[in-house]
C-alpha cells in the first residue's frame, strides 16, 4: 500500500465523556464526546515519543466528516460510521444510547472508522480529513465551505435514475445485487445470534441456582456435604463465566455490523453511476432529437409531428430567415451538445474505471477481514469450550466425592 | 429398553458378609428389655436375624414366612447365566443378585368401559422358593398401586420405593403419549428392582405373587387378605394418636430425622425445579441454534472467496446443534427422572416417620391409660410388653431402613451429578472438537493465501 496517512500517524478514540450543551434550537441536551488522539509515527522509532495531539469531537461531526466524504469521492467505497442507536439487541445488553457499554463499543467503533479512512489510499489524503483530526476550531465552517452539500444529489433524483437507466454498467447492477443480498443476510444472522445469545445467557445463569441449593443442602450432610458445597462453587463460577463470554461475542457481532453499514456504502457507489449513466443517456437522447429537429428544419421534411409543424402548416411556413435562424440555434446547441456528451461520456468511464478500482481493492478488504472475523469467532468458541471443560471437570471431581 | 436379566436398581449396599442379613434387617426382637439398648445400636450391624420364639411379632410387619429359609447365611450362588453376566458387571458390588426384574413393552388394551397400558414383566430368579426360574406376566399400574399398598400395610415403617404419578401435573405429556408411558415405565422398572434390592422387601408374599401370578390368579388374590378391617384398625389407630396430640416420648434420633426431612424435601423440590428449568433453556437453546448454522450456508452462496469458510463454519453449529441436543437428552435421561424419584421420596419418608410416631402413641396411650389401673397391672403387662416390643421393632426397622435410604440416596446423587457432569463434558469436548478442527483447516488456507498476496 502506498504511502497513507494511517503509516504516519498513530490514531486513537481514547475517551469518551458525558456532555451537556445547548444545541442549535437553544435546547439543553445530553451527548457524548470523544477524545481523538493523535500521535506522529516517526519519532517513535528514534527512541522519543512525539507529543500526543487530541480533540474532542461527537458523534454529529464524524457524521458530517463521513457525508463530506461520501459526496467529494463518490467513486469511493466510505467507511460506514458504527451505528447511531444500538441495534440487535439480545436483552440484555442495553438499547441505552448512554449505556457505558454501548458507548464502549461506540468508541472502538469511531476509532476503527478513523483508521479506516487513514489507511485508504485516495480518502487519507483529505485536507478535511486531515483537519478533522489535528484542528479543533472551525473545522464545521471549513467543512461547510467546501459547499459540498450543493455537490450533494438529490434521493428523489438519484431514485428516478435507478429506475429509468437503461444501460447500466453490468458489473454494478450485479454489484447492486450482492450488496443487497449481504445487507439482508447479516441482518438476518446478527438478529438470530442476538437471540441464541439471550438463550445462552438462560442456559449459563440458570445453573448458578445449583450453588445456592447445594450449599444449603450440604447444611444437613455429614458426609455429602463437602462435595456438594464444592460443586456449587464451580457452577457458580460456571453461570457467572457467560458474562465475559457475551461480551466477547459483541465484538465480533460488531465487526459483522460493519460490513453491513458498508452494503450501503457499495450501494451508494453503484446509485452515483446510475445517476450519471441516467444523465448520459438523457443528455444523448436529447442531442439525437435536437439533430433530428435541425434535419427537418433543413429538409423541410416533417417527421414527426410537432406543434410548430402543424401551425405551418395550417398557418402557412416561416419564412426562410426564420426557419435559417433556428437552423443557427439548433446547430449551435447541438454542437455544445456534443461537447457535453462528450464529456459526460469521458467522466462516466473515469468514475466506472476508479469506482471499480476501489471496489476490487474493497472486495479483498472485506473477504480478509470477514475471513479473519470467521476465525475469531472459531477461536472464541474453542476458548468458551475449554473454560466449560474446567468448570465440569472440577464439578465432576467433586461430585464424585459425594 | 432394558434387556432382559439386566437390573439397574441402586446396588445394595456393602453388606456384612452373610448375604442379605446385613443392614435393613430386622433385628432380634424379644430380647430381654435392658439388653433392648444395645440391640437398637447394634441394629445396623446385625448380620443375623434370629429366628427365635418371638418371630410372631414379626408377623405384624412381615408376612414373610419365607423369611426363615432366605436369611441363611450361605450367600446365593450364581447358578443362571444372567447373574453370573451382573457378576461382571457390579463388581464392587460382593453381593450376587438372585432375583433380575426388567418391565418393557408397554401395550394398549381396549375394552368397552376403559383403556389401559399394560407391561410386561420379566422376572429371572434362582430362588427356591419360586418353582420356576423365569416368569412373564403383563401388569397394569393399578396392580403397582396394589402391591404398593401391601407393602406399606405389611411393612409400614420400612421405606417403600416411590411409584411414578397417576398423573402428571406438568402438562407437556399426555396421558398416553409414547413419551409418558416410556417415562412409567422406566420408573415402574426401578419401583420393582428397588424392591427386589430391599433386604426385607424382596422376600415379601405379596411380591413373588406380583411377580409370578398370572391375570386371573393376581385377581383372586387381590380379593383376599385382611383388607378393609386392617385399614380401619390402622386408620382408628391414626386417628387415635393424632387427637392424643402426638408423641410424647419421641427418641431424639427420630427428630432428628424429621428435622433432616424437612431441609431435604424442601431443597429436592427446588432442585427438580432447576433441572427442569435448565431442560427448558437448553432447549430453548437448541431451537435458536437450528437457525444460526443454515444462515452461513445462506450467505455462502453470495460469496466467492469466503464461500468455504462460510460453509464451513455453518457445518460447525450445526455439529454443536446436534451436541447440544445430546447434552438435552442426557439431562432429561440421567437427572430429571432421579430428582423425581427423591421428591416422591419425601412423602413417603414423612409417613413413615408418622406411622412410627403412632405405633409409638398407641403404646403411649395404653400406658397412660392403665397408669390409674394399678392392681390390674399384671394383667396388661403382656399387652404393654407386647406394644413395647412392637414400638422397638419399628424403631429399628425405621433406623436400618433409612440408614439404607441415606446411603442408597448419596450413592444415587454422587452417581447421578457425576453422570450429569460427564454429559456436559461431552459437550464441549464434542464442540472443541469441530471448532478445533474448523480453525486449523482456515488457519492453513490463511497462511497460503498471505503469502500469495501482497499485503495491503
Amino acid at each position: 500500500m502506498e504511502d497513507c496517512l494511517a503509516k504516519k500517524l498513530e490514531i486513537t478514540v481514547s475517551e469518551a465523556e458525558k456532555r451537556t450543551g445547548r444545541n442549535a434550537m437553544n435546547i439543553q441536551e445530553t451527548y457524548t464526546a470523544y477524545l481523538i488522539e493523535t500521535r506522529a509515527v516517526e519519532s517513535q522509532s528514534e527512541g522519543q515519543c512525539a507529543p500526543v495531539d487530541s480533540l474532542w469531537r461527537r458523534y454529529s461531526e464524524f457524521e458530517l466528516l463521513r457525508n463530506y466524504l461520501s459526496v467529494t469521492y463518490p467513486h469511493i467505497v466510505v467507511p460506514p460510521l458504527p451505528e447511531k442507536r444500538a441495534d440487535f439487541v439480545w436483552h440484555k445488553l442495553s438499547a441505552d444510547n448512554m449505556d457505558p457499554d454501548f458507548v464502549e463499543r461506540r468508541r472502538m467503533g469511531l476509532e476503527n472508522f478513523l483508521l479506516r479512512v487513514a489507511s485508504h489510499p485516495v480518502l487519507c489524503q483529505d485536507k478535511i480529513f486531515y483537519s478533522f483530526l489535528t484542528q479543533e476550531g472551525g473545522w464545521k465552517e471549513m467543512v461547510n465551505e467546501t459547499g459540498f452539500q450543493l455537490k450533494a444529489d438529490s434521493r428523489l433524483k438519484a431514485l428516478n435514475a435507478t429506475f429509468r437507466v437503461k444501460n447500466p454498467d453490468k458489473r454494478f447492477t450485479e454489484l447492486k445485487h450482492y450488496s443487497d443480498e449481504l445487507q439482508s443476510v447479516i441482518s438476518h444472522l446478527l438478529r438470530v445470534r442476538a437471540r441464541v445469545a439471550d438463550r445462552l445467557y438462560g442456559v449459563y445463569k440458570v445453573h448458578g441456582n445449583y450453588g445456592r441449593v447445594f450449599s444449603e443442602w450440604s447444611a444437613i450432610e455429614k458426609e455429602m456435604g463437602d462435595g456438594l458445597q464444592s460443586a456449587g462453587h464451580h457452577m457458580d463460577v460456571y453461570a457467572a463465566s457467560i458474562d465475559d463470554i457475551l461480551e466477547e461475542e459483541e465484538h465480533y457481532a460488531d465487526q459483522l455490523k460493519e460490513y453491513l453499514f458498508y452494503a450501503e456504502a457499495l450501494r451508494a457507489v453503484c446509485r452515483k453511476h446510475e445517476l450519471m449513466q441516467y444523465d448520459l443517456e438523457m443528455a444523448a437522447q436529447d442531442l439525437a432529437s435536437k439533430k433530428q429537429q435541425c434535419e427537418e428544419l433543413a429538409t423541410g421534411t416533417v417527421r414527426t409531428f410537432s406543434l410548430k409543424g402543424m401551425t405551418s402548416k395550417l398557418f402557412g411556413q416561416e419564412t426562410p430567415e426564420q426557419r435559417e435562424a433556428k437552423i443557427k440555434v439548433l446547430e449551435e446547441q447541438i454542437q455544445e451538445g456534443e461537447e457535453q456528451l462528450k464529456s459526460k461520456n469521458l467522466e462516466g468511464r473515469d468514475f466506472v474505471k476508479s469506482a471499480w478500482a476501489d471496489i476490487e481493492r474493497f472486495k479483498e478488504q472485506k473477504n480478509h477481514d470477514l475471513k479473519e472475523a470467521l476465525i475469531s469467532y472459531a477461536v472464541m468458541q474453542i476458548s468458551v469450550c475449554k473454560k466449560g471443560i474446567q468448570v465440569w471437570t472440577n464439578a465432576k471431581e467433586c461430585f464424585s466425592k459425594m | 429398553m432394558e434387556a432382559e436379566g439386566r437390573i439397574l436398581g441402586p446396588p445394595v449396599l456393602p453388606p456384612s458378609p452373610g448375604g442379605r442379613g446385613g443392614a435393613g434387617a430386622e433385628p432380634p426382637a424379644g430380647a430381654p428389655g435392658a439388653a433392648r439398648g444395645l440391640l437398637l445400636a447394634a441394629a445396623a450391624a446385625v448380620e443375623v436375624l434370629a429366628l427365635d420364639d418371638d418371630e410372631d411379632d414379626l408377623e405384624v410387619f412381615s408376612k414373610d414366612t419365607s423369611l426363615a429359609e432366605a436369611n441363611s447365611f450361605s450367600p446365593s450362588m450364581p447358578i443362571s447365566p444372567s447373574s453370573m453376566i451382573n457378576q461382571y458387571k457390579f463388581e464392587d458390588e460382593p453381593e450376587l443378585r438372585d432375583l433380575f426384574i426388567a418391565v418393557d413393552d408397554p401395550e394398549s388394551h381396549v375394552t368397552a368401559i376403559e383403556t389401559f397400558i399394560t407391561y410386561r414383566v420379566v422376572t429371572k430368579t434362582s430362588r427356591g422358593e419360586f418353582d420356576s426360574s423365569e416368569y412373564e406376566v403383563r401388569r397394569r399400574y393399578q396392580d403397582f398401586l396394589w402391591l404398593k399398598s401391601k407393602l406399606e400395610e405389611a411393612h409400614p415403617t420400612l421405606i417403600i420405593p416411590p411409584l411414578p404419578e397417576k398423573f402428571v401435573m406438568k402438562g407437556m405429556v399426555e396421558r398416553f403419549s409414547d413419551e409418558f408411558i416410556e417415562t412409567r415405565r422406566k420408573a415402574l422398572h426401578k419401583f420393582l428392582n428397588r424392591v427386589a434390592d430391599h433386604p426385607t422387601l424382596t422376600f415379601n408374599e405379596d411380591f413373588k405373587i406380583f411377580l409370578t401370578a398370572q391375570a386371573w390368579e393376581l385377581s383372586s388374590h387381590k380379593k383376599q387378605g385382611p383388607g378393609l378391617l386392617s385399614r380401619v384398625g390402622q386408620t382408628i389407630r391414626a386417628v387415635a394418636s393424632s387427637v392424643r396430640g402426638g408423641v410424647k416420648n419421641r427418641p431424639e434420633m427420630f427428630t432428628e430425622m424429621n428435622h433432616y426431612m424437612e431441609t431435604f424435601s424442601e431443597k429436592i423440590n427446588t432442585l427438580d425445579k432447576i433441572a427442569h428449568r435448565i431442560y427448558k433453556e437448553e432447549r430453548e437453546y437448541f431451537n435458536e441454534m437450528k437457525e444460526y448454522g443454515p444462515i452461513h450456508t445462506l450467505w455462502s452462496a453470495s460469496e466467492e472467496d469466503i464461500a468455504d469458510s462460510l460453509k464451513d463454519v455453518a457445518s460447525c453449529i450445526d455439529k454443536c446443534c446436534k451436541a447440544t441436543e445430546k447434552r438435552m437428552a442426557g439431562l432429561s435421561e440421567i437427572l430429571l427422572p432421579i430428582l423425581h424419584e427423591y421428591v416422591l421420596y419425601n412423602e413417603i419418608l414423612m409417613g413413615v416417620l408418622k406411622r412410627r410416631d403412632q405405633i409409638q402413641g398407641e403404646l403411649e396411650s395404653r400406658v397412660d391409660a392403665l397408669a390409674n389401673k394399678k392392681t390390674e397391672k399384671d394383667l396388661f403387662s403382656e399387652e404393654i410388653g407386647k406394644l413395647e416390643d412392637k414400638v422397638e421393632c419399628a424403631n429399628n426397622a425405621l433406623k436400618a431402613d433409612w440408614d439404607r435410604w441415606k446411603q442408597n440416596m448419596q450413592c444415587d446423587m454422587r452417581s447421578t451429578f457425576t453422570n450429569v457432569a460427564e454429559n456436559n463434558l461431552h459437550y464441549y469436548e464434542e464442540c472443541l472438537a469441530t471448532w478445533e478442527s474448523f480453525l486449523a483447516s482456515q488457519t492453513v488456507d490463511f497462511h497460503v493465501e498471505e503469502d500469495s498476496e501482497d499485503r495491503p
